[in-house]
């Protein structure tokens, strides 16, 4: 029996490997050959090549945006809510591309993959990559599939700033940059929350200085806490008191150390389940990424400057209950594109989700998101 | 395109074409969108409602989402030509400092707001009432008017802040003008407009 898919899915989605030759220059100084991107594409590129969209991703997710892997499949991709047909990102109007960054753990080159000068997997020899160095490598994959000018750049949170850097970086190969729940660089407060989860993970015993694949084990504990730290940080403090409250599991204290409240609960399956799916290196490198990330830094701090030759025109969005990435550090973008006259747009969506509130489908959002897509769809050439 | 309220066609008269305008409380963007179709003029709107954002990102415009109360800020000094406001000063916390803020980052000012001089009003005080007037239909309990002012009012703070009145003109409520309004604006202009610059 052949499963129905949701009308407004992709429906059946296989991702595809692009292998790439010539050395990537990092960075770090170092360079990395060869390399995989592993990506997925939904909707069809018109004859212009005009319409496609690359959508990039966050911390912990990957290039599965939308659809589904297999008919056995239970859980659609990380952005199934904003990509498919009629929705923001419509794949009826739009050849959307989402890749998996280097350093990944789901298909591109990263630390699970072999070290061509080792024989070995690269773990902790992986180099530590940027966002720059995403959108680097982005851009190659957008030559390999002969797309000159991306109709947009799209993302949230770590996503969110890819599409700014390609907007610094490449301003003359996307007309529009979608920026969601982002901010120009990390306060002091958010590389304190990922130097926790690293140390989480570097502290378990069976972390190995990163070589525990070569030991046939994970450092489950750590990477489970780094999670659950993080998971913290994306939801609000609103959202975990109507979610749990302080339930109890078994309905009284029992007095030790055992899951007792339901907040407990609900937080070490997201850790465990996390390390089912993801690689601990690949996590210390994603945050690193985060921390790095500064466009204003070559430009003596001045964001303002940073943007000044950018050609895009902007959509931000941010969500009121954001404290990872708040309202007000989307406006230092918008400030830094309103300083350069440069065409910008800002919606501060009421949800009490938190930081994740960018993968839910909240109507305020999925309305004025919709409304600039078919703003950019409208620009885009029609056979 | 259907035809343009006629304060917002005053307005756009006032405004020399290709010049750059910030529009506060901007709506669903008409007056933005006609400036930039008929008069070449780019700029931004600012708006606080969710579906006027919405409306205004479908129409192509760059709209920010933002309380005015809480200053233009994000803006630096003298980035308009003009920056405009329609029937918003009397519900912002601070006027006078909205006035001063306007005039900092824009060139020219140009204001419009409810009449509290007008003879209704003066009418329903008389009478011992707060006026409800199809101008000002809400009752004072639950009215986002919280600093309405007559024109005299208005040109007086004008005259304390230093800002120099360019131009004044009076609308009824369907926004037309006649010989009576233009006699004795205080008394029977229910809307005023106003341009203005420093002084």
């Amino acid at each position: 029996m052949t499963r129905e898919f949701p009308a407004d899915s992709v429906g059946l989605v296989t991702p595809r490997t692009h292998h790439f030759e010539e050395p990537l220059p990092l960075d770090c100084g170092k360079t990395l050959a060869p390399y995989d991107l592993v990506y997925e594409t939904y909707g069809e590129l018109n004859a212009a090549r005009d319409n496609a969209i690359l959508l990039c991703h966050a911390l912990s997710s990957d290039h599965h945006a939308a659809g589904y892997h297999s008919e056995a499949d239970r859980k659609p991709g990380w952005w199934e809510v904003c990509v498919g047909p009629g929705k923001p990102i419509d794949t009826n109007r739009f050849f959307v591309v989402c890749s998996n960054n280097l350093g990944g753990c789901k298909g591109s080159t990263g630390p699970m993959s072999i070290n061509p000068a080792t024989g070995r997997p690269y773990g902790p020899d992986f180099p530590i990559v940027t966002v720059r160095d995403w959108v680097r490598a982005q851009a190659r994959l957008a030559d390999a599939l002969g797309i000159e000018q991306w109709a947009a750049v799209v993302g949230g949170s770590l996503g969110g700033m890819q599409a700014l850097q390609w907007s610094i970086d490449f301003p003359d190969r996307l007309r529009h940059a979608v920026v969601i729940a982002a901010a120009p660089r990390l306060t002091a407060q958010n590389i304190a929350f990922n130097e926790v989860a690293r140390q989480a993970i570097m502290a378990d015993p069976d972390f190995h200085a990163g070589r525990y694949y070569e030991h046939d084990t994970i450092p489950r504990r750590g990477l489970a806490i780094a999670r659950m730290l993080g998971h913290i940080t994306y939801l609000s403090d609103d959202a975990m008191r109507a979610k749990f409250g302080r339930e109890l599991r078994e309905g009284k204290l029992s007095f030790g150390f055992d899951v007792e409240f339901q907040v407990e609960s609900y937080l070490r399956y997201q850790g465990q389940s996390f390390v089912e799916r993801f690689d601990a290196n690949t996590y210390l490198l994603m945050t690193k990424a985060l921390d790095y990330f500064d466009p204003a830094k070559d430009y003596g701090d001045d964001l303002s400057r940073a943007l000044a030759h950018v050609q895009a025109k902007f959509m931000v969005i941010s969500f009121t209950s954001d404290w990872r990435f708040s309202p007000a550090r989307s406006r230092e973008i918008v400030r830094a594109l309103l300083d350069g006259d440069k065409e910008v747009s800002y919606a501060e969506i009421k949800a009490t989700q938190g930081h994740d509130a960018f993968l839910m489908p909240i109507p305020h959002y999925l309305d004025v998101f919709s409304a600039y897509t078919g703003r950019i769809a409208a620009e885009c050439s029609h056979e | 395109m259907s035809e343009l309220r006629p304060d917002l066609r005053i307005i756009a008269g006032w405004i020399t074409p290709g010049s750059r305008v910030l529009d506060l409380g901007c709506g669903d963007g008409t007056l933005l969108a006609h400036l930039r179709e008929h008069h070449k003029v780019s700029g931004y709107g600012l708006e606080i409602d969710p579906d006027n954002i919405t409306t205004c990102v479908k129409k192509g415009l760059n709209v920010i989402q933002s309380d005015l109360d809480q200053g233009l800020s994000d803006f630096d000094e003298d980035s308009f030509d003009y920056v405009v406001m329609t029937e918003t000063l009397q519900a912002v916390h601070y006027p006078d400092r909205m006035l001063k803020e306007m005039l900092r980052v824009g060139r020219e000012g140009i204001i419009t707001f409810p009449n509290f001089g007008h003879w209704r009003c003066r009418w329903q005080l008389l009478r011992g009432r707060m006026p409800v007037t199809p101008a000002l239909p809400q009752q004072w309990y639950n009215t986002e008017n919280i600093h309405l002012c007559t024109l005299k009012d208005f040109e007086d703070l004008c005259d304390t802040l230093g800002i120099h009145v360019l131009e004044c003109t009076v609308v009824d409520r369907t926004h037309e003008t006649d010989l009576l309004m233009r006699l004795l604006p205080n008394l029977m202009g229910e809307i005023a407009l106003y341009r203005f610059r420093r002084g």
